[in-house]
């Protein structure tokens, strides 16, 4: 199966002042780095990381909402544009948005039902403004908003529900990829499960591909079928999360996941990070972790370890990987 | 609900009103003697007497303060110390004058401001923007007096095309007009800027290009009306600078108009007129405050009920 979306060699520097001085030099801030994936339709991939390690940058690159530095993004075979043109536009209607905050993206001004309609009314579908809302409204049940809620203003909801809005406007022209950057993160847990759920329904029964990020591990493991680790900009390991989080060989995902509470009654031995968050303005020689890795050696220092394949559908950036062979399958299903 | 409001807005009016009454009474009654203001240094001791007693000058300050404030809430507003007519009368016969340059000076503050605002906003870092906030720098920080009489130097005395001062005709009106205007438009270009630069900034903004809506449906239905609440207070307060302007626009000018009165009548002390004029400003100023709390329930759904921000959670 041909992948549905492909993003090969992403890059993107944004020019920056060195200091806060008015005559610092600029410098190139490597936000995203030489990232490449690729997504299969009616997939999920995670995307997690900690924060500015670039993953909302590279969901912003993904929607054609800025210019990459080098690199392509094919949707289905078309690179993604991102001039204003009549192909972006229509690409507007393949590709959608969830966001973290639903506060902000919506207009306060207006009724949430006209803005899950506005869409329609802007590409043309439907032939009556009776058709596009009932268009809508079938959404608004789809999404689990009472009907009576379409007159609503976005002050007028409550969290959960104005993300719900957030999800209808935007399944609302039949999107095929859905990026959902930190779709939960601003709801209480309960609701954020719910939303969770929610996501996983519309993706079943639409066949929506999603590309979701987050920083949180416990929903990324809901959700995606497979999962990056970005790191400063660049993806240090990549897997089926299942395996990932059952057996993650690169020392950051590790670090990542023993930072995870966990209930078992005999916890792994924590792998706790070194020295402070990345700068992305100062990034290290050789590999970007090495300054914070407990496995760190000479060649990490100087030299910068390439995405390899480990396995099937497994890669990792690090010269010194957990080793995969040592632990047997039997004894990961236990755990 | 409603009721309510109109009645803390009305009980609010009227104390604003009476602090302008007070105020103005006590600044007039202590800063000058209209006797010798309007009969003049060498009237004669008997005359000056005979004036403070017929206007009740003779009286102590609470007793002539008790007495005005009477007379105001049975409506008399009185009459003027200078020729005895009735004050309303003498204020009401200016009205037109003022209201003749006003209401298009204030039109032209909205219509060239507001676009030129907008304009400068889409178009930010460009030299348009440059061209339109400097010379809105230039035109509120330059006194009125002075605009005016640059427009006097140009249009009147250089190019001869245009009546420097006087009423009467269409051409006359041109650069009084102009002269109330500009201030305002310039204020109202700067603010309308940074309002619809904040509210391009905002992510439903950009949420809104992501689904594919053109840019010029953005700006009319989602930027616009957003940006409208500040714009909407800035216009409040700016009818109150309407009042200024006209007092300098009319000097200049010699305009026959209620601003031209007010300078006259506060250079003679001439209370009843002072008096009636400021009330007359001051209801047309909270009928306006009024108005804008009004439009802000229409701009701002958040403050329609009166409920504020009642966003439940969870």
């Amino acid at each position: 199966m041909p992948s549905f979306l492909e993003v090969q060699g992403l890059t993107k520097h944004f020019s920056v002042r060195s200091g806060a001085g008015l005559f610092s030099p600029r410098i190139p801030l490597k936000a995203v780095d030489d990232v490449s994936f690729s997504l299969k339709k009616g997939e999920t991939l995670g995307v997690v990381g900690e924060s500015g390690c670039g993953k909302s940058t590279t969901g912003r690159l993904v929607l054609g909402m800025m210019a990459p530095t080098h690199g392509s993004i094919l949707l289905d075979g078309t690179a993604v544009h991102t001039r204003h043109d009549a192909v972006w536009r229509a690409q507007r209607q393949r590709m959608q948005m969830v966001y973290q905050d639903p506060v902000s993206f919506l207009d306060r001004r207006l009724p949430v039902g006209r803005q899950v309609m506005e869409p329609l009314t802007v590409h043309s579908i439907g032939s009556s403004v009776a058709e596009r809302r009932e268009k809508a409204e079938a959404l608004f049940s789809v999404v689990g908003l009472r009907p009576d809620q379409f007159a609503s203003y976005p002050h007028e909801l409550s969290g959960g529900q104005r993300q719900r809005v957030i999800l209808a406007r935007a399944l609302v022209l039949d999107p095929e990829l859905l990026v959902c950057d930190e779709p939960v993160s601003a709801l209480d847990v309960s609701v954020g499960a719910q939303v969770v759920n929610l996501l996983k329904d519309v993706q079943l029964s639409r066949g929506l591909t999603y590309l979701f990020i987050s920083h949180d591990l416990k929903i990324v493991r809901q959700v995606a079928d497979r999962v990056i680790v970005m790191y400063l900009g660049r993806i240090v390991e990549e897997a089926a999360t299942q395996e990932l989080f059952q057996q993650p060989v690169h020392p950051y995902t590790r670090a990542l996941m023993s930072a995870v509470p966990s209930l078992k009654p005999h916890p792994q031995r924590r792998l706790s990070i070194q020295g402070s968050p990345p700068n992305p303005m100062q990034v290290p020689n050789g590999c970007v972790f090495h300054p914070r890795c407990p496995r760190a050696s000479k060649l990490c220092q100087t030299e910068r370890p390439e995405l390899r394949n480990i396995a099937a559908n497994r890669s990792v950036a690090c010269h010194h990987p957990e080793d995969t062979t040592v632990s047997s399958p039997r004894k990961l299903e236990t755990i | 609900m409603m009721l309510e409001f109109f009645f803390t807005r009305g009980l609010r009016a009227l104390a604003t009103l009476l602090l302008i009454v007070t105020i103005t009474f006590v600044v007039l009654r202590l800063s000058g003697d209209p006797a010798i203001n309007i009969l003049g240094l060498d009237a004669s001791d008997e005359a000056i007497r005979e004036f403070r007693r017929s206007w009740g000058l003779d009286q102590s300050i609470w007793v002539q303060y008790v007495r005005y404030l009477q007379a105001v809430i049975e409506g008399n507003l009185g009459r003027s110390m200078l020729d005895g007519r009735s004050a309303v009368d003498a204020v009401i016969e200016r009205l037109p004058a003022t209201l003749s340059i006003m209401v298009p000076g204030f039109v032209l503050q909205l219509v060239v401001g507001i676009p030129a605002g907008i304009l400068s906003a889409l178009r930010r870092n460009t030299w348009l923007d440059r061209l339109v906030m400097t010379s809105s720098v230039v035109c509120f920080t330059m006194p009125g007096f002075v605009f005016a009489l640059l427009l006097v130097m140009v249009f009147a005395v250089t190019l001869h095309w245009l009546p420097s001062g006087g009423a009467g005709t269409l051409a006359h009106l041109v650069l009084p007009v102009l002269t109330m205007g500009f201030f305002g438009a310039a204020t109202l270009a700067r603010f309308t800027r940074s309002a619809v630069v904040d509210v391009l900034g905002q992510p439903h903004i950009r949420a809104a290009t992501l689904r594919g809506i053109p840019r010029r449906r953005i700006v009319l239905l989602h930027v616009v009306p957003n940006a409208a609440l500040p714009v909407v207070t800035i216009i409040g307060l700016m009818l109150g600078g309407l009042v200024a302007g006209a007092v300098i626009t009319e000097s200049v000018f010699s305009w026959p108009g209620i601003g031209r009165l007010l300078v006259t009548s506060v250079a003679s002390r001439d209370l009843a007129v002072v008096q009636t004029i400021l009330l007359m400003v001051g209801t047309a100023m909270v009928l306006a405050n009024f108005c804008v709390d009004l439009a802000y329930g229409f701009l701002d759904p958040r403050l329609r009920h009166g409920q504020g921000n009642s966003a439940n959670k969870g």
